[in-house]
């Protein structure tokens, strides 16, 4: 089981939490600031798998992390998952994030924090692993855009033209989150 | 209104959505907390809005503040109304925020079960997907006893994407709702095989948690996930089932046995590193399951240890990581194996990655000789100096501590180096482990007595320098070890160089600032030093020392006297009366010295754990009886004793309790303060050992029992440790209370140890030991409520909860609002119903398979050779499996019961069973390999013996591999040859199941209305759709009555070849009456996607729904289908035409009927239409004909008599159809009646058709 799935970048801020067994809010950003804690102090080439905190999980459990760029993207996950496994499916969602947001940044994360967790509901579900296979993942989450946008219709136009203008006031994006080939686990077929 | 609309719609344009609060928060950084109130407050304002669109929005922010820790419960109603839009986009955002923010508590969730229902039986999958997601994180104990029902439903439902995500949600229903266990479970397995890659998944995973927790319920399955595990190419899969069964392999050695085979070919063969990291766990596991009998058993192990070592020397850390933690659990069963890596794993503690560092540290324990221990210390308090973080330094240090004393000290054999090492040790700053070396120095100082002179020395140094350590008094803090160098001191004082300046340090100031529990043993150890020096002083003849110590004593304790600190204040006051009065009789000239000593006589040895539980009870002592009357209830006020009490330090407690022992009844709270408290007294007294000690094992010398009462030994210093082999293995067992032990066992080196560790422990009289004392150990798993078995049949009460209605008398006014749920009601019961049929059917097709391979046997005349062995087969192997199964129509639910068990047995024990083939198999022609389709005999065999238990499984194995293994013995051969077949055989099961398990409702049904006695010509309802040198189709069709609208062709498609095929895309011309549905927001040209990408030589189901108008019509439409072969030079895009022929009996659904309403129905008139026609049938035999018209045609036997027969079916959109079929002279004469004409015309058409052509 995944206990929590959270994504904070390289000052600990939260870019999203997830956690599939409750914790009061306070709590949960406690764990995200030990989390971040733990995690932060390690060298980008040292191993993945870190001892999880003393607030979540306890001696069965595991946070299993990576870093891209500026953001860290750990899953606290117990010992019925498989390590390798869950650093694919990390690999997995941030390639997702990287299609569907078409070259994923933190900035996408930040302002589109619903859109990451719809497509985390595709990967993964009460803390399960759901799908794995990416075009699968797509093609569902493409035909839920398809069914926001009929939505919209015509009602939405004027809002989206606001949020047009809106969006001009943005700084150039930074499209910094370059996705590492990882060729140790990059032969996993899955 | 539709201005009020569009004025919506401004006002919402003008409202802050989630990315303009980003921003907000984004460029208020400084009073950051002062916009978000301001936010709140205008979200506050939006949810009191009318428009679900605004609140949704309101919502959605709420969602994005709920991650930066604002609590938002107080939304929870705003955000039910906004879950139960209509409107997908909102109701997504309802069920985030919930899924975010509720929880067991959230009073509100028992609003949403109606509107989770609605969605969940909503017609757009991603409606209820939407809901299956958000249930799954806030499910409570009311919400999945009432949605079980519902989401059971959807775990049958056509698509895949539901399908998948109600079988995982499964899971949480059971958590919450454990009596959905047993009913949900035989859906569940049957998800294991489903045909969507998916489903199989999820369902995969679901029982993988269930099993990790009640691992024994599951063993049962352990055949069905064997097959998994050898067919399944989706690692994801596979890395759960190998998990699964490292769970199961301890419960069962047999199943170990069977695994380790194909587990270590995976090892070979795959070039995933986490399939091949789980394969090496799960035969780690394996091996420890089994001690012996397992012949390659150490090659296993060399296996394991030399891919390990790949890994750990690999450069990604990550594998590094891992080959080490592997490695450790190697290590406990195959130390030696290990061993052999000793470089690579020392090598490791270099490393720069902490994780890898702590991983090395705990195989370090294994490493560990007594040649290199020394070195190895060394090397860990080098990099303790260097060590940052106080946690790796910790953990360093409990390491050194734990190799060094494991096995009773076995590799220690120095211990002046160990003591020196300890005190080392205690100048590490801010440790959390002053506790652990204090209670080393007193095991070692008590234990070894040879080391006692140098010990007492090394802790007198340590007492001179007590400021140092004194300074850092947190708990557990390095300042504990003072607690064990006193009393080390005190106990041992005969052997201290100068006992007078040891008094003196312990008598400084200074010692007052240490916590309580370490001034109390200071106190009680300086009268023993003083009664030392009273006594030197004495025999001396010194009366000069004996002034100044007296002096020094009544100078220095009254600092004692006046402390905090309950236990120290008390027993200072009795020291120093005792030091007045002895110097008093000291003036007197009067010897008191040894008077002193006797104070403090005796050995002291440490008392066994646990020994305070072993006093027997006397007899006549009735410790639940009452001594004295209990005290009236009003007497309570006394019970707020003096305050003065009950401050101060946990172990004054017990006094407390003496001050009010009158009227005292002790809360649960306060016996467990004092439970508490005892623990705190017992760690800190020395008397005790503490809990570490019981694993250790005993020895000591009988040639030395002294006078001690309680029987203890006492070594006087023996320099070589007895040899004890044979004994050694006794010493794992625990505490007895005299034993002896002999740890030199090991070989390699024999160096001589130079002190024995006396292993001596104080029992009480007549206490029993047994092994049994955490039995009592209460433990309130959740998990527990899901242990219930699996294979029993179900009893009639478990059923999930269907929502009832309360009868309603009259028509209500509210009937109207229940609508909706009745609707949902009545489906459900149906879904009862054909869940019960379905069992019936089940059962009764078995009865008749088990007769027809019966009666097989005796004639020999099946339709073909082929037929006729593998019925012969099923029949053997079903004898093999129940021996007495004799009586074939005895399949009552506890006789299946028996016959699971004895297939689990029967599985397990395969390999020595007889279950050597029939020879006519091993003659088996080629025609095996002929496709399914094609030889439509061969299929419903298939198709029949797959819905059979394992055991009884019809084999077609192709002898391909057999020819490659000639080996040296024959029996191992043969054995061997076995093993392959039975994969073989498994495999052809698996490969005809991708179709069975869909339509197997479809025939049973079919079948049910054919006579018990015929013997079924085999049969498929497969037919071909289209064929090229890549791709085969076949297809079949299915209807439900439920939808009268609505028809699923189901196609299998075949790859033919050794390249993928991807992107298949089904694409159907349209026609008036039919219609392929294409998703919402497609157009009617749009190709429908095939969710699937056809493995090399694989095959898989898609299943495309048609709506459809008229009945009565055979319907033929032209279709394509496109993909891409991808090969190994590029990939192709191609297409394949072809024509899907829907013929009028494809509406019919098998109805039953019985004769007499058959006969009301043609008598009543309500069948007007009227049509006959005559052929001549290609198979002559009748009982073949009415079999293939009740297959095919979907029709039912309602009556048979001689050569006639009277046939029943029924349409999707209820129009009844009655056949009466005669046989004559070899021709067959067909009338029917209908009550739609063009449909019975149609239906005459297929029935010529069926019977006249060559099939």
């Amino acid at each position: 089981m995944i206990k929590a799935i959270l994504v904070f970048n390289n000052h600990g801020k939260p870019r999203m939490s997830r956690f599939y067994q409750h914790y009061a809010e306070d709590i949960q950003q406690q764990i995200i600031r030990e989390t971040f804690h733990l995690v932060s102090k390690r060298d980008d080439n040292v191993c993945n798998f870190l001892e999880g905190g003393t607030l979540i999980g306890g001696s069965d459990y595991k946070l299993i992390y990576r870093h891209y760029a500026t953001l860290y993207f750990v899953f606290c996950v117990d010992s019925s998952e498989s390590e390798l496994g869950i650093l694919d499916l990390i690999q997995v969602f941030v390639e997702t994030l990287d299609k569907c947001f078409e070259n994923v940044c933190e900035l996408d994360l930040i302002f589109h924090v619903d859109k990451v967790h719809y497509i985390l509901a595709e990967l993964v579900m009460g803390g399960m692993v759901l799908e794995t296979n990416m075009t699968e993942i797509l093609t569902r989450i493409e035909e839920q855009n398809k069914m926001e946008k009929q939505e919209a219709g015509i009602a939405a136009a004027p809002a989206r033209a606001v949020s047009a203008v809106k969006d001009m006031n943005i700084p150039q994006k930074i499209k910094d989150i370059k996705l590492p080939d990882l060729p140790s686990i990059g032969n996993l077929k899955f | 209104m539709a201005l009020k609309k569009v004025k919506g719609t401004l006002e919402r344009v003008l409202d802050k959505n989630l990315q303009d609060l980003v921003r907000g928060i984004r460029n208020h950084k400084e009073n950051e907390a002062k916009y978000i109130a301001e936010c709140i407050d205008e979200i506050k304002q939006e949810l009191k809005q009318e428009n679900l669109a605004i609140k949704s929005n309101a919502v959605n922010k709420l969602t994005y503040l709920q991650m930066l820790g604002y609590d938002i419960s107080w939304a929870a109603f705003n955000i039910i109304e906004v879950m139960s839009s209509t409107k997908f986009t909102i109701k997504r955002i309802g069920y985030l925020s919930a899924s975010q923010c509720f929880h067991d508590e959230t009073d509100v969730l028992m609003l949403t079960t109606n509107m989770i229902r609605k969605d969940l039986s909503s017609q757009n999958i991603y409606d209820a997907g939407v809901a299956l997601s958000g249930l799954s994180c806030f499910i409570t104990a009311d919400l999945a006893r009432d949605l079980a029902n519902d989401i059971m439903t959807l775990m049958t439902s056509s698509r895949p994407y539901l399908r998948k995500k109600a079988v995982l949600i499964m899971y949480k229903v059971f958590l919450q709702f454990p009596e959905a266990l047993r009913p949900a479970f035989p859906r569940l397995k049957e998800k294991l095989e489903d045909a969507d890659p998916g489903v199989q998944s999820a369902a995969v995973n679901v029982i993988c948690e269930l099993a990790r927790k009640n691992p024994k319920n599951y063993l049962s399955l352990a055949p069905l996930f064997f097959k998994l595990m050898t067919s399944s190419t989706n690692n994801w899969v596979l890395i759960k089932i190998i998990k699964l069964f490292s769970a199961l392999t301890p419960l069962e050695p047999r199943l170990g046995k069977k695994l380790i085979e194909p587990l270590t070919n995976l090892i070979h063969s795959t070039s995933a590193m986490s399939l091949l990291y789980e394969c090496i766990n799960t035969v780690i596991a394996v091996l420890l399951s089994i001690s012996s009998g397992i012949p390659n058993h150490t090659a296993s192990i060399q296996l394991c240890v030399q891919k390990l070592r790949i890994l750990i020397e690999d450069s990604d850390q990550n594998l590094k990581y891992l080959g080490l933690l592997a490695m450790s659990r190697i290590l406990a069963t195959h130390p030696k194996s290990v061993q052999m890596h000793k470089d690579l794993i020392l090598q490791c503690l270099d490393d720069k990655d902490e994780s890898i560092r702590l991983r090395a540290l705990d195989l370090l324990y294994g490493m560990v000789s007594k040649k290199n221990l020394m070195e190895i210390v060394k090397k860990l308090m080098i990099h303790m100096d260097k060590a940052e973080g106080s946690h790796y330094r910790d953990e360093l240090l409990s390491k050194i501590i734990l190799i060094s004393s494991q096995s009773n000290y076995q590799f220690v054999t120095n211990f002046e180096w160990y003591v020196s090492i300890l005190v080392e040790l205690t100048r590490m700053e801010g440790t959390r482990h002053g506790k652990m070396i204090a209670s080393q120095m007193l095991d070692v100082a008590i234990r070894v007595q040879a080391i006692r002179q140098f010990a007492v020395d090394q802790m007198a140094i340590l007492l001179e320098n007590s400021h140092v350590l004194a300074n850092n008094s947190q708990r557990n803090g390095i300042c504990e070890v003072l607690y064990a160098a006193a009393w080390i001191c005190g106990e041992f004082s005969e052997c201290l160089k100068d006992p007078k300046s040891t008094l003196e340090a312990m008598l400084r100031p200074k010692i007052t600032i240490l916590p309580g529990h370490i001034q109390s043993v200071y106190v009680q150890n300086i009268l023993k030093l003083y009664g030392k020096v009273v006594r030197q002083a004495e025999d001396d003849g010194e009366e000069d020392l004996l002034r100044e110590v007296n002096q020094l004593m009544s100078e220095k304790l009254p600092i004692f006297v006046s402390s905090a600190d309950l236990e120290v204040q008390e027993r200072a006051c009795c020291i120093l009366q005792l030091v007045k009065y002895v110097s008093k009789l000291l003036d007197k000239g009067a010897k008191i010295g040894d008077d002193i000593e006797l104070l403090y006589a005796g050995e002291l040895n440490p008392v066994a754990p646990k020994a305070q539980r072993k006093v027997p009870v006397p007899e006549g002592l009735d410790l639940d009886k009452w001594i004295n009357q209990p005290p009236p209830e009003s007497s309570d006020e006394e019970i707020g004793g003096p305050a003065f009490f009950t401050s101060g330090s946990e172990h004054r407690d017990t006094y407390q309790y003496e001050s009010e022992r009158k009227s005292y009844e002790p809360t649960a709270e306060e016996l467990e303060k004092r439970r508490e408290a005892r623990k705190v007294e017992m760690e800190h007294n020395p008397h005790y050992l503490k809990g570490d000690i019981k694993k250790k094992s005993k020895k000591y010398d009988t040639s030395h029992i002294d006078d001690i009462p309680v029987a203890t030994l006492d070594l006087s210093v023996p320099l070589h440790v007895p040899d004890t082999r044979d004994k050694s293995k006794k010493g794992k067992k625990g505490k007895k209370k005299k034993r002896r032990k002999g740890k030199e066992t090991d070989s390699e080196e024999d160096l001589p140890a130079m002190h024995a560790v006396s292993t001596v422990e104080e029992m009480p009289e007549g206490a029993h030991l047994s092994d049994n004392e955490n039995a009592d150990e209460y433990s309130s798993d959740p998990f527990k409520k899901l242990d219930v078995n699996l294979d029993e049949p179900l009893r009639d009460d478990e059923k999930l909860p269907v929502r009832q209605h309360r009868l309603v008398l009259e028509a209500s006014p509210d009937k109207e609002l229940d609508g909706d749920t009745e609707k949902t009601k009545k489906k459900h019961r149906k879904e009862k119903e054909k869940k019960k049929d379905k069992k019936e059917k089940k059962e009764k097709k078995e009865k008749r398979d088990k007769k027809k391979s019966k009666s097989e046997n005796k004639e020999k005349d099946g339709p073909t050779l082929l037929l006729t062995a593998a019925e012969e087969e099923t029949a053997s192997e079903a004898n093999i499996v129940n021996n007495v199964e004799n009586t074939a129509n005895s399949t009552s639910p506890p006789e299946e019961q028996s016959d699971k068990t004895n297939d689990i047995e029967f599985w397990l024990s395969g390999s020595d069973a007889a279950t050597t083939p029939s020879p006519v198999k091993d003659s088996r022609p080629v025609v095996n390999n002929v496709d399914r389709t094609k030889s439509p005999k061969l299929t419903v065999n298939d198709v029949l013996s797959s819905e059979e238990e394992d055991g009884a499984k019809v084999n077609e194995e192709k002898p391909k591999k057999k020819k490659e293994k000639r080996g040296s013995k024959k029996e191992k051969k043969e054995k061997k040859d076995k093993k392959k077949k039975d994969k073989l055989r498994r495999h052809e099961y698996e490969e005809a199941e991708g179709i069975t398990t869909p339509s197997k409702e479809n025939i049973s049904m079919s079948q049910q209305g054919t006579p018990m006695e015929v013997q079924l010509p085999p049969m498929s309802s497969y037919k071909l759709l289209a064929e090229n040198a890549t791709l085969r189709m076949t297809y079949e069709t299915r209807v439900s009555p439920q939808r009268s609208d609505q028809i699923i062709i189901s196609v299998v498609f075949n790859n033919q070849t050794k390249n993928h095929l991807k992107d298949l895309e089904f694409n159907v011309l349209d026609t008036l009456n039919t219609k392929l549905i294409r998703g919402l927001g497609n157009s009617h040209h749009d190709a429908v996607r095939v969710p699937f990408i056809l493995l090399p030589e694989s095959q898989n189901e898609g299943q495309f729904a048609f709506s459809i108008e008229s009945i009565s019509m055979s319907q033929k439409m032209r279709g394509t289908l496109t993909y891409i072969i991808k090969s190994g030079d590029g990939s192709t895009h191609e297409k394949l035409d072809f024509k899907l022929h829907l013929p009028c009996s494809s509406y019919l659904v098998t109805t039953p009927c019985k004769s007499d309403e058959f006969a009301e129905l043609l008598a009543s008139g309500d069948l007007p239409e009227k049509g006959s026609c005559k052929l001549t049938p290609v198979d002559t035999e009748f009982p073949h004909v009415l079999a293939k018209m009740c297959f095919h045609l979907h029709f039912r036997l309602i009556e048979q008599v001689d050569k006639s027969a009277s046939l029943f079916s029924k349409s999707i959109q209820g129009h009844p159809v009655c056949l009466l079929v005669k046989m004559v002279n070899g021709s067959l004469n067909v009338d029917g009646k209908s009550s739609e004409s063009k449909l019975l015309s149609g239906l005459l058409d297929d029935i010529k058709s069926l019977l006249t052509e060559e099939s």
